[in-house]
């Protein structure tokens, strides 16, 4: 019996290897004779030996691969809304994207910024087409996102926060902490901030909580645009993470680098994790309506991901290159994420200060209570009255919460991470150039202190990046009145009084708050305040602060 | 019934499904769209990388070794009154940028298939064969110089909208060196003999391609963004990639049986067209600045004079291959007038200057038998 013809077999012709193309593209580059390179981005690091590409791709075949997922995209989108998405969308869920969709543009375009100097440093050219597939995708995740919030904007019940998303991504006191986060990946030493932070730990990592386990809880409250964007760019991130692994083992090479590895693998785990957990912990656990005991929390979705997948697979195998790994980091991380509440505390913190927020975040209630205890057991003992009181007060006119009598300490801000110090007990501080810093744990403390300085373990590190700015939101607005600062920041409706955030789901006017609702309170600095203390009082301050506070019902 | 239609739409969370202050807010409005309604590049583009001027509250909060922060005005010595102002004129965003780049490597993809499949290559003239294995294999290291230069350059605007322009144009420069080193080795299968590693022989040693490679290595050297992107953009485009590329490949190549190699080529002319008129738009915005225009023009004066007659050499070291086809169907004096006359455009759209640029005398070359 004859083999039966197919018209591939008509039509093929020998082509030209995957090897041989990769060897030709690769042997593009040349050292220049004439005019040397312009500096690249500093780094202490050094790197002689030139990385390999691991995928072998060339952009012939990824510009048509990537126009086919981009269309798979845009038309689910289009699908979603013939399927009227919204009507059945959870309200809770889609709010939390007003912050989200705020932060994450900015850190993925400064990845794209960040292919400059990785591409600049790697010896020889073999990683370059990867680097350029990645700058390419970085700008396609910015402008993908931007695309998906504009969507958003443009067919949920309640734009407000949206239509002002960049300039709110600017001001706002949470999202701070995503400006770090994105920052981090283009500031400071090359290596440190464009490789070992933003791909050995943040694509290698963490994207799969960021991209994987949120889609999977925008699925369940009912929004198939999230899960159809986020993991079409997760599909992008095998790349990136190819391409940070193959730079990461020409670095290991040199000896000399391994102090500096050390160092940057544990600022970088630490800092993902302050960062991520708290924000996607929060979203992923808080702004869910759905309560399903068989999904897993957020807790079990870091021990699959962050720690059986990147940390036994990834990080350990490190050692073997001599390249010490902060193993009790990550049992600490994980410990305060199963045992001290670090999510939990985190979304308190947030609804603490609900008022200077662009989005609404409304109270969990019963059936919520109902599974975090079973996730958490003894979860409701330590937040069950706090939420009962954010329900009580969310009405217009109620004492704002974070003012109310529940004994609610409102916390310090973490000079490193610029969360909020939430885990008490692990509160710290110390003196860096004399001046009065806090912390939200020792690894922040040596991070600041230790990590970020011009020399480490007596090594010159003029490359490390420095943290700057006015760190502290809290300071910026110290002294100021509520209603001023939410004015200022333009955190108000069109109407000129309403404000866009509101403790509750409500979209009926008489349930909304106002700034005369919210006149009358003044922000203070938590660190100004303690740096004004005498040394006495200091100790004492932070002894009381590490004690915690115990939430009475109002 | 009916109160079960009232009970859903009370649940709907979908756009005008209750009217509360806001709810009608459908549009971004912390910018300023350059036209009467903000554009979609514009919605996906602008203020995505922010800054203390907009809205930045906290100012950046990290900064380099030496203090300089996160991005700086002072990596380039042009001067803005409002960086924010420029919008690129190809508005290009993600999903334009992959439809536009795989439609062009469907088209090279089908007219390479194609003309291998009919045995197109095994038909090149001889002379032309070598032609292609050594300039056009030298030509495809400048196109991948410039885009590891724009690779580089994309990391140091001070908004969105300038570093997506140069990061679209490196993308377009490192497809272009792509396209040209698979073409070439493709039709390496066909061609008996064809050494695919003359091309950077040529690159490296051939007196010919030496200014061309001083050009691109001084594009890759500055150390202000900006001045790379004029390098690239307004003078080694004009006097030497276009001067190549239509100048030479794609009027000569018919003539010696060769269908193929225009067509790969010529969609490096089209990027081109967008990646001018986003740099003429960024040029002439920085000239016509209130506070700044004449500083600005005279620097932009100062580049060109720097580079430009390491440019125009570059083009008039090209000559000799203008002679060497069997039949001559291009005359390189006519090449580089357009080439000459396409920078006198340039330069004054910009508004560098206005003046004629020298013209000089051309030695008509001897035919190569």
């Amino acid at each position: 019996m004859t083999e039966a013809l197919t018209l591939n077999k008509i039509t093929s012709q020998k082509g030209i290897s995957i090897g041989e193309a990769t060897r030709l593209i690769a042997d593009l580059g040349w050292t220049p004779s004439y005019v040397q390179d312009a500096m690249a981005i500093p780094t202490d690091y050094k790197i002689s030996k030139p990385p390999r590409d691991p995928m072998k791709q060339v952009l012939r075949s990824y510009f048509p691969m990537q126009e086919e997922k981009d269309n798979r995209v845009y038309g689910a989108l289009d699908a979603a809304l013939r399927g009227d998405m919204f009507r059945n969308v959870e309200p809770r869920w889609i709010e939390w994207m007003k912050l989200f969709l705020a932060i994450i543009p900015f850190p993925e375009i400064s990845a794209a910024r960040a292919m400059a100097p990785l591409g600049q440093l790697a010896p020889g050219d073999h990683l370059r087409t990867g680097f350029t597939m990645q700058m390419v995708d970085e700008f396609r995740h910015s402008t993908i996102q931007m695309n998906l919030k504009k969507w958003y904007m443009e067919n949920y019940i309640d734009p407000a926060g949206f239509d002002i998303t960049e300039k709110a991504f600017g001001k706002c006191a949470a999202t701070t902490i995503g400006r770090q986060f994105g920052e981090a990946f283009l500031t400071g030493d090359a290596i440190t901030a464009s490789n070992i932070y933003l791909q050995v730990a943040a694509e290698t990592a963490f994207t799969n909580t960021l991209f994987v386990a949120m889609p999977s809880e925008a699925a369940r409250n009912g929004d198939y645009a999230l899960p159809t964007v986020f993991l079409s760019v997760q599909s992008d991130e095998s790349r990136h993470i190819g391409n940070g692994h193959s730079m990461l083992m020409s670095v290991l090479k040199e000896p000399d680098n391994h102090l500096l590895l050390e160092r940057d693998i544990r600022y970088s785990f630490w800092q993902n994790h302050m960062f991520v957990d708290a924000m996607i912990g929060t979203i992923i656990e808080y702004g869910t309506k759905n309560r399903d005991k068989n999904k897993e929390s957020y807790a079990e979705l870091w021990h699959r991901w962050i720690f059986e997948d990147y940390y036994r697979t990834y990080m350990l195998p490190l050692e073997k290159y001599g390249i010490k790994i902060h193993h009790d980091d990550v049992h600490e991380a994980f410990d305060s994420i199963v045992k001290k509440g670090y999510v939990h505390k985190v979304a308190q913190s947030i609804s603490a200060g609900w008022w200077a927020n662009f989005w609404r975040i409304e109270a969990q209630t019963e059936r919520d209570f109902e599974w975090f205890e079973a996730k958490y057991p003894g979860w409701y003992d330590e937040f069950g009255a706090w939420w009962e009181n954010y329900e009580k007060l969310s009405k217009p006119g109620s004492e704002i919460i974070t003012f109310a009598d529940t004994g609610y300490v409102f916390p310090h801000r973490c000079w490193s991470s610029l969360v909020p110090c939430v885990v008490r007990e692990d509160f710290c501080v110390d003196e860096v150039d004399g001046e009065l810093f806090t912390y939200a744990s020792e690894v922040d403390r040596w991070t600041h202190k230790e990590a970020f300085a011009a020399e480490y373990q007596g090594r010159p590190t003029p490359a490390m990046g420095r943290f700057s700015g006015r760190r502290q939101w809290e300071e910026v607005y110290d002294g100021w009145d509520l209603a001023d600062a939410i004015v200022d920041m333009g955190f108000v409706r069109p109407d000129g009084k309403t404000l866009i955030a509101q403790p509750h789901m409500s979209f009926e006017e008489k349930d909304m708050w106002t700034l005369d609702h919210v006149r009358g309170h003044p922000i203070r600095s938590p660190l100004l305040a303690l740096r004004e203390l005498k040394p006495e009082a200091r100790a004492k301050h932070v002894e009381d602060y590490r004690k915690g506070f115990k939430i009475r019902r109002i | 019934m009916s109160g079960r239609v009232m009970e859903q739409e009370q649940r709907s969370a979908a756009a005008r499904a209750k009217t509360f202050p806001g709810s009608d807010s459908r549009a971004y409005n912390y910018f300023e769209p350059k036209g009467r309604r903000a554009t979609h590049y514009e919605d996906v583009t602008v203020d995505v990388q922010p800054d203390p001027e907009r809205y930045l509250l906290q100012n950046w909060i990290m900064s380099f070794g030496d203090g300089t922060p996160t991005y700086s005005k002072e990596w380039t010595a042009l001067k803005s009154s409002d960086w924010h102002l420029y919008r690129a004129p190809d508005q290009e965003w993600e999903r334009t940028h992959y439809q536009r780049q795989s439609t062009i490597c469907g088209m090279i993809k089908n007219v390479t298939d194609n003309a291998r499949r009919a045995g197109a290559p095994r038909r090149f003239d001889k002379a032309w064969v070598k032609i292609l294995q050594d300039h056009l294999g030298a030509f495809k290291h400048a196109e991948y110089g410039l885009g590891t230069a724009l690779m580089r350059a994309q990391r140091y605007g001070y908004t969105q909208m300038v570093n997506n322009a140069i990061l679209t144009n490196s993308s377009y420069k490192l497809r272009l060196a792509q396209d040209l080193t698979l073409y070439l080795g493709e039709i390496a299968l066909d061609i008996e003999g064809f050494d695919v590693d003359a091309g950077k022989r040529n690159w490296l040693e051939n007196p010919i391609w030496q200014k061309a490679r001083e050009l691109v290595e001084s594009a890759r050297g500055a150390e202000d963004f900006l001045e790379q992107y004029f390098i690239v953009n307004v003078l080694f485009e004009p006097l030497v990639g276009e001067l190549f590329r239509s100048g030479f490949v794609m009027q000569v190549a018919a003539t010696q049986n060769d269908y193929s190699s225009p067509a790969v080529i010529s969609a490096a002319e089209a990027d081109y067209e967008r990646n001018l008129a986003n740099t003429v738009e960024l040029f002439a915005t920085l000239v016509r600045d209130p506070a700044h225009g004449e500083d600005n023009r005279r620097l932009l004066q100062d580049w060109f004079d720097k580079y430009s007659p390491i440019a125009t050499q570059a083009a008039l070291d090209l000559q000799p291959i203008w002679s060497q086809p069997q039949v001559k169907s291009a005359q390189f004096a006519e090449s580089y007038a357009s080439a000459i006359n396409r920078l006198q455009a340039i330069v004054s759209e910009i508004g560098v200057f206005s003046t004629q640029i020298p013209m000089p005398e051309l030695q008509v070359a001897e035919p190569v038998e």
